[in-house]
């Protein structure tokens, strides 16, 4: 057993409002320079919808991720060490600009600038790549709450093995719903950046598991690009290097949150820390499909253990990190009540994100009403109730089953199950049971029978679902970010001799990042 | 044997030499973030296919060809005794010219109609397009016009390059070739000597390590089990990455 421990986050959907804080928070920090424009290392994305870049989740144009193949082995689908350096002259499954966005600004000069004429001036939008006008074809969040459009929500990868009906239903205007989904990199157990890259730039941290792009040994061989299936790894055109989420390290080593979570207005993201067993890293990654997400949720280890928590010391693991593990809200939520789940784990990447999937709004239902008495009361002006319609949100239950949810559970389980519908419903009715049980405690109109029952069919007790309630809603910041210290005095030796840059600013080596000749 | 001469054959192979050393030393160790290929696919990507190919495929046949000539000169000529075997040598070779050069030529096309390639353009990309196109022509110049190259590159190329390396310089036989073929020679020494100052810094980094690493890199910045225990001597671990 060789213990490790991962610095991991957890995205509760259900309270994501999509209000792209996040993305902006790590704009402004990390992506605001030239060649990085166009990047998003966080970016909220709407489901149903094509995502950034477009499509990004259908491998069969990117070929992202790992195969498994008869024998069940894995070996990485587009790239890896005879494809990868046989391709290195042009890398057929590159995505490229148009595939994200081209950045543009406006001339908004030409507003005060312009002589005087018969018209306003206008401020043309100019390419941030050759300085030219263009004509705007996509942008960031491009199909932002664009759920039901024919040209975005209807090319959702995720509705393969959807039936055309089921796909008809989603989109009828009635049920018609979305959720967000926000997305950094995974920081992966099995990272398929990692494998491809053939300059070996790109890493894996060992002390908390960060993935990382070493700025000085990439040599834009782009392949990491086409590995990535989540499309996390970025190419900068200007400086010919490949750039990724960081996970906010330098913020982390000195006990602040990343970024992107600490801008959070849902306050739906959780970070801590997780111990894993890496000697059955292989195995889990080429486990068949069926059992890949509970092979990976094995990896993760039990920090109460005896055992474990010998070996981890053993493992040189610090004190302080075995804590951290044992009072992890990630650790709660994706191992003691399994309602985390990683995303896309069919991609075999391991990811070390997780997510509770959204409970989407309950299905409302339209009824016949005569509403002649109604349009009665109203003055001959406003007299306009000619709707006999009622659109209805109760329903005979107060709360609904999970197989009337608006989307089909095969979406979700394309998305967070791997397929597997199981998967997605044993988590949504955990979730459906605690607000169950919560009706019951503070309203008390549920009925003790009823609430008992939901809550065993789940396996769930009342303290437990109490407990998932607060860690949802009443979580206090202490709460959802819990990491171990850095141990500052050696985070610091991460990067440099502290001595060597007394009185110089930023972190890491400080060549500017110029394009090379 | 005159001042030019001496010059273009003893003094310029040397001056390439120095500087190619010293450069590529000095830049590795002073700009190690712009060794780079600096690939413009992202922003376009079918022209560089129908140029980046050919030329690389082409230009490698080309190189190692030249390569195997100068280090295994009785290999070639072993080879080249029957004359069926000497023509398929020489056409395939000239095939393979003609590969390059009509992917560098797509090349150069690529970079001067693409305002987006336009960008990412700077004045040494320009230059070494240039000396790499005159270059594979002057090759296929030679290749065609002064017969067989590949057997009097082995006996007349071989012995002056190798005078070069052993510091014995001999250019009798060199400054009698013809004048194509001498500033076909002249222009590689240029290109060698320019390489560390050009993009073509990444055929130096070309990731051959990569098909015996293992594919997972994990990197602990300090050594996890000794920087817990209290009775090892505190040192600092650089991260071994740089």
């Amino acid at each position: 057993m060789d213990v490790r421990s991962q610095i991991s986050m957890l995205f509760h959907l259900d309270k994501c409002i999509g209000c792209h804080t996040c993305s902006l928070a790590c704009k402004n920090i990390w992506t605001d320079r030239k060649g990085a424009e166009y990047m998003w290392w966080n970016n909220v994305e709407t489901k149903p919808g094509t995502g950034y870049p477009t499509k990004w989740e259908d491998q069969g144009i990117y070929k992202g991720g790992w195969d498994r193949n008869a024998k069940g082995n894995i070996s990485l689908t587009g790239s890896g060490k005879y494809k990868g350096l046989l391709n290195i002259f042009h890398n057929p499954h590159l995505p490229l600009l148009e595939d994200y966005y081209e950045p543009w600004t406006y001339k908004y000069l030409d507003l005060i600038e312009s002589p005087a004429g018969d018209d306003q001036p206008t401020a043309r939008p100019v390419s941030l790549v050759t300085g030219k006008p263009i004509d705007i074809k996509g942008g960031p969040n491009w199909d932002d709450d664009l759920s039901g459009t024919p040209e975005y929500a209807r090319h959702d990868p995720n509705l393969k093995n959807l039936s055309p009906a089921e796909q008809e239903a989603m989109f009828q205007l009635e049920k018609m719903a979305m959720f967000y989904l926000p997305r950094i990199c995974n920081h992966c157990l099995n990272p398929a950046c990692v494998a491809s890259c053939p300059s070996g730039a790109i890493y894996k941290r060992g002390e908390d598991g960060v993935v990382l792009i070493n700025q000085k040994v990439c040599r834009a061989w782009r392949m990491c690009v086409t590995a990535c299936p989540y499309k996390k790894s970025y190419y900068n055109w200007d400086t010919g290097k490949s750039e990724k989420c960081i996970l906010c390290y330098p913020r982390l080593e000195a006990g602040l949150t990343p970024a992107c979570m600490h801008s959070c207005v849902g306050r739906i993201r959780y970070l801590g820390v997780m111990l894993y067993d890496a000697d059955k890293i292989e195995e889990a990654a080429s486990a068949p499909i069926d059992e890949l997400i509970d092979r990976q949720l094995d990896l993760i280890l039990d920090p109460f253990d005896e055992n474990i928590i010998e070996s981890a010391k053993a493992n040189g693991v610090a004190d302080t990190t075995i804590h951290a593990a044992q009072t992890s809200p990630v650790y709660k939520f994706v191992k003691e009540w399994k309602i985390g789940l990683p995303l896309h784990a069919e991609y075999r990447t391991l990811p070390m994100l997780f997510y509770v999937p959204p409970m989407l709004p309950i299905m409302a239902s339209l009824s016949q009403t005569d509403n002649s008495s109604q349009a009665e009361k109203l003055d001959p002006i406003a007299k306009f109730w000619d709707k006999n319609n009622l659109y209805d949100t109760t329903s005979e239950s107060i709360l609904q089953t999970v197989e009337q949810a608006r989307f089909p559970v095969k979406y979700m389980a394309n998305m967070f199950g791997a397929g597997n519908e199981e998967k997605v419903m044993e988590v949504l009715k955990k979730q459906l049971a605690v607000r169950v049980h919560r009706r019951e405690v503070t309203v008390g109109d549920v009925g003790p029978e009823l609430t008992n029952s939901t809550l065993n069919e789940v396996n769930l007790t009342a303290e437990i679902a109490d407990d998932i309630y607060k860690l949802t809603s009443l979580a206090k910041f202490e709460d959802r970010f819990n990491i171990p210290p850095a141990h500052r005095e050696q985070a610091f030796e991460m990067l440099e001799n502290t001595g060597d840059v007394k009185g110089s600013t930023g972190f890491g080596f400080k060549e500017a990042p110029k394009r090379g000749l | 044997m005159n001042a030019f001469d001496n010059f273009f054959f003893i003094a310029l192979p040397y001056a390439a030499l120095l500087m190619f050393f010293v450069g590529t030393i000095y830049r590795y160790k002073a700009t190690k973030f712009k060794f780079s290929s600096l690939s413009s696919q992202f922003l376009e990507t079918r022209k560089l296919y129908w140029g980046s190919v050919p030329f690389h495929w082409g230009i490698l046949f080309l190189f190692f060809g030249h390569l195997i000539a100068f280090l295994f000169p009785s290999s070639i000529l072993l080879w080249n005794q029957q004359p069926v075997r000497l023509a398929i040598l020489e056409i395939s070779a000239f095939v393979g010219g003609i590969i390059a050069f009509v992917g560098i030529i797509s090349l150069l096309y690529r970079r001067l109609t693409n305002p987006r390639i336009r960008k990412v353009t700077n004045y040494m990309d320009n230059i070494l397009e240039l000396l790499l196109i005159i270059q594979i022509f002057l090759g296929l110049w030679v290749a065609y016009g002064y017969r067989w190259g590949s057997s009097w590159f082995a006996s007349i190329l071989t012995p002056y390059l190798n005078s070069i390396f052993s510091f014995n310089p001999n250019i009798d036989a060199v400054i009698a070739l013809p004048l194509v073929v001498q500033l076909h020679i002249i222009l590689a020494f240029i290109i060698f000597m320019i390489i560390p100052f050009t993009r073509l810094v990444h055929l130096l980094v070309f990731p051959l390590s990569y098909l015996w690493r293992p594919y997972q890199k994990v990197i602990w910045n300090w050594n996890r089990r000794q920087v817990r225990n209290s009775r090892a001597k505190w040192n600092i671990h650089k991260p071994n990455n740089t």
